[in-house]
């Protein structure tokens, strides 16, 4: 198993955002997290990457204890996070962002490669190189900040709500990606809203619901579920709104 | 009035305050801090220069770099990193008391009095140029801001430790999520404004000779001024912060009859809290200003 969560509690002061969280992600899988707002999905990705403190539970990565530890160090063993909300750096260019993204590696030739690779993946990051990233639309904004984790290699890739407050047509580009990063064999954790896509696009999918797993199963079993998908797909598929 | 010797001495004295104000500025763009002990980094370079008056300038020099950079360190990693998280007052308030520890200390070890010693005698030596009057320390002051700007962007634009501390000083955890090594990057930064505050001391005891253990305290509060003036959280509004106070300073000197001139620091606050009313976040606003997200 490469990830596995066993048990987490996480709490901000007084409340409880997590109770004993248990989940896993093997190697070569997509796994996404899905449920509703405030149910403490972000905050399961904050927990394995050290950006909000653990109370109780285990995290393991490649079966060794990584609670307590830094991000920029997590981020060496090979998990990267894209945040919620992409958190670009926009006053640097695109281009910067973009080898912000390798400041782990030490192959610095390496990085200018992957730097031009992904512009000329993305043509949309390409004709702005040279701007502030703030300049860039959402989901251009989105696009440099999945190219910025990965031209850090991770083993693991984590998106928190990639989709978020983005237009559908934008929403279906971002889903794209992913599902190359799939077909590429990569291993990512993903958490999101829009539940019906990203569990269909997922080969495991947990359901959560107040700090708390309510289902776990394949995509055909979650969305086969008539109870789960009526009290959680409700909407169908949509994109978000900020 | 003589209108190119105060366009000289505003320049001379901006500079002057613009090296005080990027220390400031400098921490202040990555950590939200204002690092009030960097005026004891002052002090102690002033203590360095003057007692140690005896020993070759080149040697003093030496010693001076090196104990403000490693005392700028280890203030950081004693003091400043067990509260990083705990909040900008639990820091500010952290930067008050090392400050007065080191105020204190300074005491201790040196007594109360001021002491005088000849930094740098020759730099006090002055020539004419047409109807302006320069001080060679002037122009070693004005040189070594431009050396130290132009060291800086470089630093910052064209190095991939400088790409890191812009990422961190706009955005702190998503820098760490990229690899950004937090505690690295804040050292390195502590350094740098050790060598501000070295290089401070240096043109503030040339101009001076004299030491006290509060020395450092009112350039600071003057630095500190500048950089809210300029606009917190950007260099290079500290720097055009620092110039501009140094501007109305001198033009306050020549043209205030001379009742008032006791009360020139006075009239110079009022301007800046007249610019801050109508420009709130100071002359230049940068996003990381609005504090990190």
């Amino acid at each position: 198993m490469m990830l596995s969560v066993e048990n987490l509690v996480v709490r901000y002061g007084q409340s409880t955002a997590l109770r004993g969280v248990s989940f896993d992600v093997e190697e070569g899988q997509v796994v996404a997290i899905v449920g509703p707002n405030g149910a403490g999905k972000s905050t399961s990705l904050k927990a394995i990457v050290g950006l909000v403190p653990v109370a109780e539970g285990e995290i393991r990565f490649d079966g060794e204890r990584i609670v307590g530890q830094r991000p920029e160090a997590l981020l060496r063993r090979g998990i990267s996070l894209v945040p919620e909300g992409r958190h670009i750096f926009g006053s640097l260019t695109v281009e910067e962002n973009l080898q912000l993204g390798g400041t782990a590696r030490a192959d610095k030739r390496g990085v200018r490669a992957d730097v031009r690779a992904f512009l000329e993946r993305f043509p949309a990051l390409a004709r702005r190189r040279k701007s502030p990233a703030g300049k860039l639309s959402g989901g251009e904004q989105q696009q440099l900040a999945i190219a910025r984790a990965l031209i850090a290699k991770p083993r693991l890739l984590m998106l928190d709500e990639p989709s978020l407050g983005l237009a559908p047509l934008i929403v279906e580009q971002i889903f794209d990606i992913i599902a190359e990063l799939r077909a590429d064999g990569s291993t990512v954790l993903l958490v999101e809203q829009n539940a019906t896509k990203a569990v269909e696009l997922a080969d495991f999918a947990y359901v959560m619901q107040s700090g708390e797993l309510v289902m776990s199963g394949s995509s055909d079993q979650i969305l086969s579920s008539e109870e789960i998908v009526a009290s959680y797909f409700g909407g169908g598929p949509k994109g978000g709104t900020e | 009035m003589n209108i190119a010797q105060v366009v000289v001495d505003a320049i001379a004295l901006g500079s002057l305050y613009a090296i005080f104000a990027l220390g400031i500025a400098l921490i202040f763009g990555i950590l939200k801090m204002i690092n009030f002990a960097h005026s004891e980094l002052v002090t102690i370079g002033a203590y360095i220069l003057i007692l140690l008056a005896d020993l070759p300038l080149p040697v003093r020099l030496i010693l001076l770099v090196l104990v403000t950079v490693t005392v700028a360190v280890l203030m950081e990693r004693i003091a400043f990193r067990p509260v990083r998280g705990a909040g900008p007052v639990t820091m500010l308030i952290t930067s008050f008391a090392v400050s007065y520890l080191l105020q204190n200390l300074a005491i201790l070890i040196f007594g109360p009095d001021l002491q005088s010693g000849a930094v740098w005698p020759e730099l006090n030596e002055s020539f004419q140029v047409g109807p302006v009057r320069i001080l060679l320390l002037n122009v070693v002051t004005v040189v070594l801001t431009i050396l130290l700007l132009v060291g800086l962007a470089l630093f910052l634009r064209k190095t991939s430790m400088g790409l890191q501390m812009r990422a961190a000083a706009e955005d702190f955890t998503t820098a760490r999520l990229v690899g950004v090594r937090a505690n690295l990057i804040i050292a390195v930064a502590f350094g740098m404004s050790g060598l501000l505050a070295g290089i401070a001391a240096l043109l503030l005891t040339a101009q001076t000779g004299v030491v006290t253990n509060t020395i450092g305290v009112q350039v600071v509060l003057m630095a500190f001024v500048a950089t809210i003036l300029g606009g917190m959280g950007s260099l290079s509004g500290a720097v055009i912060g620092a110039y501009v106070l140094g501007a109305i300073s001198v033009v306050l000197q020549q043209t205030l009859p001379l009742e008032f001139r006791p009360f020139r620091d006075a009239i110079l606050f009022a301007a800046v809290f007249l610019v801050l009313v109508f420009r709130p976040n100071g002359l230049i606003v940068t996003r990381a200003a609005k504090g990190r997200v």
